[in-house]
């Protein structure tokens, strides 16, 4: 396969945004890469949702973006892989360039969740219908049944917990595009509302519309544009049961396992050799678990890592969730996975700002759907 | 509650029923077609032991609607002797006397009702012993 770049990146701000539709923010979001990469036009596209169609009732969202972009006839596919829809478009768009089938491809992703929506019940339709949710399950519930196992099996603690929620929250503040810009204190976290025990309220990720969108493209492309590309390295992809108690082990998510194996392998790197990665903190544990996971901590000492500022953007191990990370930044499932991205392609160019991370050259973004039945994974490389 | 789509779950639900499969013996709840174990597609149909311990547990208190009379309630992860795993309401329990080892044992209640005039949903839950 040959080399395949991002050359340019645009996102709304995540949030409640009342005012405009799942159309006005994805375009948006698209127009804005379009310029940033500095192209004519794009020979395809995709677009990342989990759930249009039960949270604004619109299906087909392959053609209504390309239609409200105004670039039919172009290819455009929805690709829907729960929480990790994003990623899985940027992996398709990324497939696309390399295979050399197509020299420039939109990848985005898009969710719109205020609409009125039933969200606890629509985000649970990624998890098993009948075995799992028909017991009344939700996804707090089923991420605070790894939290529970996990301390009890390491003796993860409710203050390291809360230690993932403060450091994404102080990233967050420095991020103009993130939905909560307030940083927060570990007590606030651990006197929030409980919502499935022992998860609280600040370990959750918020509810959010937005839109993010990337431009992937050969390296031919880019130097004819002269851009600053940064490269992909690696896109991995993997599966695991789609019910949590299926899985062999509940505080070790093997979708994350396999697919970092794949990536590093890929990538010829180790995950000593990453100088920052954005991951799919969906709720506390799920850092903290991802964190070991994905080999940068011990298995069991995640939490204890969290709590001891090896995560922070100062620290020289590993920065976790730069952008503010779910939690603080927003979590409109679709959009999720590429904004990930546009992270790492900021910090890789050296314009994340007051978030930057000094000499940050390998970036990683981990993406996972349900309670980690799918997992992508992409490594990028800077300058 | 479509009623196909619940009718066509009632042997798991009210009977355990689950899948052994012919080939190397795992058994598959709920029965599959194929095995993931061995990719065998013969199974014969055996009944789960009710019995097993509690692998871990949460207590939702920020529910679905469906579930809004009987919200909070503890929900766990249950190994059953047999080695199948599923995960099941953990009913007549205080959620602070709830521990992870703990042994329960699965009943037949009432899980859901589909709105004010549609069919009640039955199906196992836990109680510990």
């Amino acid at each position: 396969m040959r080399d395949v770049v991002v050359i340019g990146a645009g996102m709304t701000k995540f949030g409640e945004l009342w005012s405009k539709s799942i159309k006005d923010i994805f375009v948006e979001a698209a127009l804005s890469a379009i310029e940033d990469a500095g192209v004519d036009h794009i020979d395809s596209m995709y677009v990342g949702a989990m759930s249009p169609g039960l949270f604004v009732g619109q299906e087909h969202l392959g053609a209504v973006m390309a239609d409200y972009l105004g670039v039919t006839p172009i290819p455009a596919t929805h690709v829907e892989s729960a929480c990790a829809s994003g990623g899985v478009a940027f992996r398709q768009a990324f497939l696309e360039v390399a295979s050399g089938a197509s020299e420039i491809v939109l990848a985005g992703g898009v969710e719109k969740m205020t609409d009125g929506a039933d969200v606890t019940d629509t985000l649970a339709t990624a998890a098993d219908q009948e075995y799992e949710v028909y017991q009344g399950i939700t996804f707090p519930g089923l991420y605070a049944m790894i939290a529970q196992a996990h301390m009890h099996q390491y003796g993860t603690t409710r203050e390291q917990l809360a230690a993932v929620a403060v450091k994404n929250h102080r990233n967050g503040s420095k991020n103009p595009n993130a939905q909560f810009r307030s940083e927060i204190s570990a007590e606030q976290v651990m006197s929030s509302t409980m919502v499935a025990d022992p998860l609280r309220l600040l370990d959750c990720s918020p509810v959010s519309d937005g839109a993010a969108a990337v431009i992937v493209a050969s390296m031919d492309v880019a130097r004819k544009l002269r851009k600053n590309a940064i490269r992909v390295l690696a896109s991995a992809q993997a599966s695991d049961t789609i019910a949590l108690h299926g899985r062999k082990s509940i505080t070790t998510l093997g979708s994350v396992v396999s697919a970092a194996k794949k990536a590093y392998k890929a990538a010829d790197l180790q995950p000593k050799d990453v100088d920052l990665a954005e991951v799919h903190d969906c709720f506390t544990i799920a850092e903290i678990v991802v964190s070991e996971d994905l080999g940068f901590f011990e298995k069991g000492k995640g939490g204890e890592a969290a709590a001891s500022g090896k995560t922070s953007i100062e620290c020289k191990i590993i920065p976790l969730n730069t952008s503010g990370g779910l939690k603080s930044k927003g979590h409109p499932v679709g959009a999720t996975g590429i904004a990930q991205i546009i992270e790492l392609f900021e910090q890789l160019n050296g314009k994340a700002g007051a978030r930057q991370v000094a000499d940050a050259h390998i970036g990683m973004a981990q993406n996972m759907g349900g309670s980690g039945a799918s997992c992508v994974i992409h490594i990028l490389e800077g300058k | 509650m479509i009623t196909a789509r619940y009718h066509r779950e009632i042997p798991q639900r009210y009977r355990l029923e689950a899948g052994k499969c012919s080939g190397c013996g795992e058994v598959n709840f709920p029965p599959r077609v194929v095995c993931p174990k061995c990719k065998g597609k013969k199974f014969e149909t055996v009944r789960l032991n009710n019995e097993g311990t509690l692998l871990t547990y949460t207590v939702v208190r920020v529910g679905s609607d469906k579930f809004s009379k009987e919200t909070p309630f503890p929900v766990g992860i249950i190994e059953l002797n047999d080695g199948v795993r599923i995960t099941a309401q953990i009913a007549d329990a205080d959620p602070e006397d709830l521990k992870i080892g703990q042994k329960v044992k699965l009943v037949f209640r009432r899980i859901q009702e589909d709105g004010k005039s549609g069919i009640l949903c039955y199906g196992y839950k836990a109680v510990t012993v």
